[in-house]
C-alpha cells in the first residue's frame, strides 16, 4: 500500500449531487480530507452529511460530481470497493450481529475458512495496535454500547482502512465515553490516518477537528481550518448564513400573539431526568411549565433528548427522577405515525377507537365510532372515502390530520406534537398549523417540537432550545434559537433577550 | 354483513383451493406411477361419497381442526406465533381424561361440560407457560411452544402407561369413557357428535369477541401495531399478549377435550394425528378469520378423510395428500404476496 504523506489530500469530493426522487439531498457538495487530520462534517438535521458519506462509502451513487482518492478519480460502487480502497464507515446505528462474538462479527466480511483462534488473534492485534480495549470472545449483545462501538471501529480497522468515517459516534455514548472516543480519534489521525467525523455537536467538532466542512441543504457552505473559526461562525453557517426566506404557509401570517396572557399551568415538570438503558441521561433535570392557551416550541438537533422529553410530557414515558404534573389524558402526535399512532391496515373508525382502547370495557359500539369518525373527517378536512377506508390508503397529510383530530377530540387540556409537518405538503402543513393554533386559542396547552426551526418559531408563543438533554429558554428568533440549540449556550440567547427588551 | 362476505369469500377460496388440490394430486399420482382415476375416486368417496363418509369421516375431522384452527387464529391475530396447539390439545385431552374418573355417575349435562372446561383450562395453562416465558424472559414462543409439544407428547405417553392406564394394565391407553359421559351423537348410526354444534357456536363467539369487544379490539391492535397500541391506545401490551396466549390455549385444550368425549372416548399415545399442526394451515388459509376457519377446517377434514380412504382402497400412501396440503399452504401464502394490495394502487 502506498502511503500518503501527512497533510496531503487523501479524499477529494467535488460537485457531488444526489437526489432522492425529486428531493435534492446533495447539491454540488464538496469536501477535502487530508491525511493525518480529523475532519468534522457539520450540518443541521437533513443537511446531507450522512448522504454525502454514504456516497463515499459506496452505499449511494452520486448522480453528478467527481470523487478522487489520493488524487486519482474513482467510482465506488459498493462498500466492499470502498473498503478495498481503504475507506471504512461506522454507522450511527450499528451493523453488528448481536448473538455473535466480537471476533465472529469482525471476521464476517472476510472470505474463506473461519478459524476462531485466528480471528480472535486478529482482533487482539488490530485492537491492540489501535489502543482499543476489546474482548474478542465476548458476545456483542452482552457488551455495553461503548464497547459495541469499539467493535465497529475495529471491524473497519481490520480491513486496513486509512480513512474512517464516523457517523454521530458520540450520540449514544455517556459523556466520559465520548471524551475517551474523541481522544482516540485524535491519536488515530495523528498516526497518519484520516477521520471524517459527522456530528452536530459543535463543541466536539471544535475540540478535536483540524478541518471543518459545513453543509446546509446539501451544499457546502463553509470550509475552514478549525483554529480559524469559532462556535458562533460555524453555527451561523449551519443555520444557513444568508439563507433563503423561510417558506411560510397562508395561516402563518396571522401568528403574532405577543403579549397575549395565557392561563394556568397545565403541564409541569420539575427537575425531570430520563436515563436510558445504557445509563446515559437523555433528559437532564428539566424544569418547565406549559400553560393553558399557549404553544411552546422546542428546537433541537436529533438525539438531544427531545424524543424522551415529549414522551414524558405526553405521559408515554415515566421519568427516572423528578416530579411531573400532567392531565390524565394528553394528546400526542408522534413523528412516526405509521409505527406509533396508526393501525395501517385497519379501517379509520378503528383507528379513532384506538384512542382510549386501553381503558375501554365491554362491547364496542362501532356504529357510534363510525359516526364520530365521519364527523372527524369532515371537521379536520381529512380526505378519505369514508370511515371504512383503510388508514394505509390515506396520504401522509390526511393520516396526520386524522391523528391530530383524534387526539384533539380525546384530550381537552394538553397536546404534544412531534414534527407536525414531516412529509406533508404546503396545503396539509397549513391545515395542521391552523388546527394547532385553534387548539391553543381554545385554551389547550400545546407543545410543538420540529426539526425545522422556522416551523418552531412560526408556531410557538415561547421557544426553548434543547441541547444535550438540557432545556434552554430562548427568544423567538430562528438564529438565536438555532445557536442555543447547537451550542447549548444560554448566554447567547440571554444577550439577545436583553437586546430585545 | 361483512362477516357474511368474509365467510362467502373464504368458501369461494376454499372451492378454488379444492380444485387446485385435486389437480395437484392428479399430477403427483401420475408422477408416482399410480392410476389417477381409481385413486381420486376412492378419495372423493372417502370424503363425500356417502352420508356416512360426510358425517363420520369429513365433518368429524373438521371439529378438532376448526377448534385448534381458532386457537391458532387468535394467537396469530395478536402477533403471537403459537405453534403449540398440538401440545395444548393433548394436555386438554389428558386433563379431561383425568377428571372423567371422578365424574362417573354424574348426569351428562354436568359431566360433559366439566370435562370440556377442565380440558380447556389445562390447554390454557399449558399455553400460559409459553406466555410467561415470552413476557418475563423474552423466550420466543415459536421455540417454547414447539418444545412444549414434545413435553405434552411424552407426558401423554407416560400418563397412559401410568396414572391414567386402563384397569387391566395391558394396553397403553386410558379406560374407555363411560357411555353416559360421551358426547351425544347427533345422527343415529354415524359418528357425528354434538361437538360440531359447539364448534360453530365457539367460532361465532370468537369472531364476535374479536370484532365487537374492547378486549378483542385490544388483541387485534397489539397484533397489528404493538407500538401504536401502547403509545396511541394506552394498551398494556404484555398483559394483552398474555391474554391471547391463554385464550389460544383454552381453544386448543377444548379441541382435545371434545375429541376425547366425542370420538376417541380414551386417551392414548397417538391421540392426535397432528391436528394441532394442520390447524396452522387451517388458520392461515382462512386468513385468520374465525368464520373462515370453519370452511378451511372442512376442506382439510375432507382431504384427510379422503387420504385415508385412498390409502385403504387404492393403495396410495396417504402422505401424498400431506404433500398436497403443504403445497396448498405455500400457494396461498405466495398468492397473498403477489396480489398488489389496494393500498399500493391508491398510492400515498
Amino acid at each position: 500500500m502506498t502511503t500518503t504523506p501527512t497533510g496531503a489530500v487523501l479524499l477529494s469530493l467535488d460537485g457531488i449531487t444526489h437526489a432522492f426522487g425529486h428531493v435534492r439531498a446533495l447539491e454540488s457538495a464538496s469536501l477535502q480530507v487530508r491525511a493525518g487530520s480529523v475532519h468534522a462534517l457539520l450540518g443541521e438535521n437533513g443537511a446531507g452529511k450522512t448522504t454525502l458519506m454514504r456516497v463515499v462509502f459506496g452505499l449511494l451513487r452520486a448522480q453528478q460530481g467527481m470523487m478522487r482518492w489520493r488524487g486519482l478519480p474513482i467510482t465506488v460502487r459498493s462498500p466492499s470497493e470502498a473498503l478495498a480502497l481503504g475507506v471504512g464507515m461506522v454507522h450511527q446505528h450499528f451493523t453488528l450481529v448481536p448473538t455473535m462474538t466480537v471476533a465472529e462479527n469482525i471476521a464476517l466480511g472476510g472470505h474463506g475458512a473461519f478459524d476462531p483462534r485466528h480471528a480472535a488473534d486478529r482482533v487482539r492485534d488490530v485492537a491492540g495496535a489501535a489502543g482499543l480495549m476489546l474482548d474478542p470472545q465476548a458476545r456483542v449483545q452482552d457488551l455495553p454500547i461503548g464497547a459495541q462501538q469499539r467493535c465497529e471501529i475495529v471491524k473497519a480497522l481490520a480491513r486496513d482502512v486509512r480513512l474512517l468515517i464516523l457517523d454521530e459516534p458520540t450520540a449514544v455514548l455517556a459523556p466520559a465515553e465520548a471524551v475517551e472516543l474523541l481522544r482516540w480519534i485524535r491519536g488515530y489521525a495523528d498516526a497518519g490516518n484520516a477521520v471524517v467525523l459527522i456530528t452536530h455537536k459543535l463543541r466536539d467538532a471544535l475540540a478535536v477537528a483540524d478541518d471543518i466542512t459545513v453543509l446546509h441543504r446539501g451544499r457546502t457552505v463553509l470550509t475552514t481550518a478549525a483554529r480559524d473559526t469559532d462556535q458562533a461562525r460555524v453555527a451561523d453557517a449551519m443555520l444557513g448564513g444568508t439563507r433563503a426566506p423561510a417558506t411560510r404557509v397562508a395561516s402563518d401570517v396571522v401568528n403574532d400573539r405577543a403579549g397575549v396572557a395565557s392561563g394556568p399551568p397545565v403541564l409541569t415538570l420539575n427537575a425531570v431526568t430520563v436515563r436510558d438503558a445504557n445509563g446515559v441521561d437523555r433528559v437532564r433535570a428539566v424544569t418547565m411549565q406549559v400553560c393553558a392557551g399557549e404553544i411552546v416550541g422546542i428546537g433541537a438537533v436529533e438525539g438531544a433528548g427531545q424524543y424522551e422529553l415529549l414522551r414524558v410530557l405526553s405521559g408515554r414515558l415515566t421519568p427516572t427522577s423528578g416530579t411531573r404534573t400532567i392531565p390524565g389524558s394528553v394528546g400526542f402526535v408522534p413523528e412516526d405515525r405509521h409505527r406509533d399512532a396508526l393501525l395501517l391496515d385497519a379501517p379509520l373508525f378503528e383507528n379513532t377507537a384506538l384512542q382510549g382502547a386501553g381503558a375501554r370495557q365491554g362491547v364496542i359500539d362501532w356504529n357510534s365510532f363510525r359516526t364520530r369518525t365521519s364527523a372527524l373527517l369532515q371537521r379536520f378536512d381529512v380526505r378519505a372515502s369514508g370511515a371504512d377506508a383503510r388508514a394505509r390508503t390515506l396520504s401522509g397529510g390526511n393520516q396526520q390530520k386524522l391523528v391530530l383530530g383524534r387526539e384533539l377530540e380525546a384530550a381537552r387540556e394538553a397536546l404534544v406534537v412531534e414534527n407536525p409537518s414531516r412529509g406533508l405538503d404546503f396545503v396539509a402543513t397549513d391545515a395542521v398549523h391552523q388546527a394547532l393554533r385553534a387548539a391553543r386559542d381554545a385554551g389547550m396547552a400545546v407543545v410543538v417540537y420540529s426539526s425545522d426551526l422556522d416551523e418552531v418559531v412560526l408556531l410557538a408563543d415561547r421557544v426553548f432550545a434543547m441541547h444535550d438533554g438540557a432545556l434552554i429558554e430562548s427568544v423567538k428568533n430562528r438564529d438565536v434559537l438555532g445557536r442555543a440549540m447547537l451550542s447549548g449556550d444560554a448566554g447567547d440567547a440571554a444577550v439577545a433577550m436583553e437586546a430585545d427588551t | 354483513m361483512t362477516a357474511w362476505r368474509a365467510f362467502a369469500g373464504t368458501t369461494a377460496r376454499v372451492l378454488v383451493l379444492l380444485a387446485t388440490a385435486i389437480a395437484m394430486l392428479a399430477v403427483l399420482l401420475i408422477a408416482t406411477g399410480h392410476d389417477v382415476v381409481p385413486a381420486l375416486s376412492a378419495m372423493v368417496r372417502g370424503a363425500f361419497g356417502s352420508y356416512y363418509a360426510i358425517t363420520s369421516a369429513t365433518i368429524v375431522r373438521m371439529v378438532p381442526l376448526a377448534l385448534a384452527g381458532l386457537a391458532v387464529s387468535v394467537a396469530f391475530r395478536a402477533g403471537i406465533l403459537n405453534i403449540g396447539a398440538e401440545g395444548q390439545l393433548l394436555v386438554g385431552a389428558a386433563a379431561a381424561t383425568a377428571i372423567s374418573g371422578t365424574l362417573v355417575g354424574a348426569p351428562w349435562f354436568i359431566g360433559i361440560p366439566v370435562m370440556l372446561v377442565v380440558g380447556a383450562m389445562a390447554g390454557g395453562a399449558w399455553a400460559a407457560i409459553a406466555g410467561a416465558l415470552r413476557l418475563r424472559f423474552g423466550v420466543l414462543e415459536v421455540i417454547s411452544t414447539i418444545m412444549l409439544n414434545f413435553v405434552a407428547q411424552y407426558l401423554t405417553g407416560w400418563l397412559v402407561r401410568g396414572p391414567l392406564q386402563e384397569p387391566t394394565r395391558v394396553n397403553p391407553q386410558s379406560a374407555t369413557l363411560v357411555p353416559e359421559l360421551q358426547m351425544p351423537v347427533l345422527l343415529e348410526g354415524t359418528r357425528l357428535h354434538a361437538g360440531v354444534l359447539l364448534v360453530m357456536v365457539v367460532a361465532i363467539g370468537v369472531w364476535w369477541w374479536l370484532r365487537s369487544t374492547a378486549s378483542g379490539f385490544r388483541l387485534r391492535a397489539v397484533g397489528a401495531a404493538p407500538t401504536a397500541a401502547a403509545s396511541a391506545g394506552g394498551i398494556d401490551v404484555p398483559r394483552t399478549m398474555f391474554g391471547a396466549f391463554l385464550v389460544s390455549g383454552l381453544l386448543a385444550g377444548l379441541a382435545g377435550a371434545v375429541e376425547y368425549t366425542g370420538i376417541t372416548y380414551a386417551l392414548y399415545e397417538n391421540f392426535s394425528p397432528g391436528y394441532g399442526f394442520t390447524a396452522i394451515a387451517v388458520a392461515l388459509l382462512a386468513r385468520l378469520h374465525p368464520l373462515g376457519v370453519l370452511a378451511t377446517a372442512l376442506l382439510f377434514g375432507a382431504l384427510e378423510a379422503g387420504a385415508n380412504a385412498m390409502q385403504r382402497d387404492a393403495g396410495v400412501p396417504s402422505v401424498v395428500v400431506s404433500v398436497v396440503e403443504a403445497l396448498l399452504i405455500l400457494l396461498v401464502l405466495a398468492a397473498d404476496r403477489w396480489r398488489p394490495s389496494r393500498a399500493d394502487e391508491a398510492g400515498t
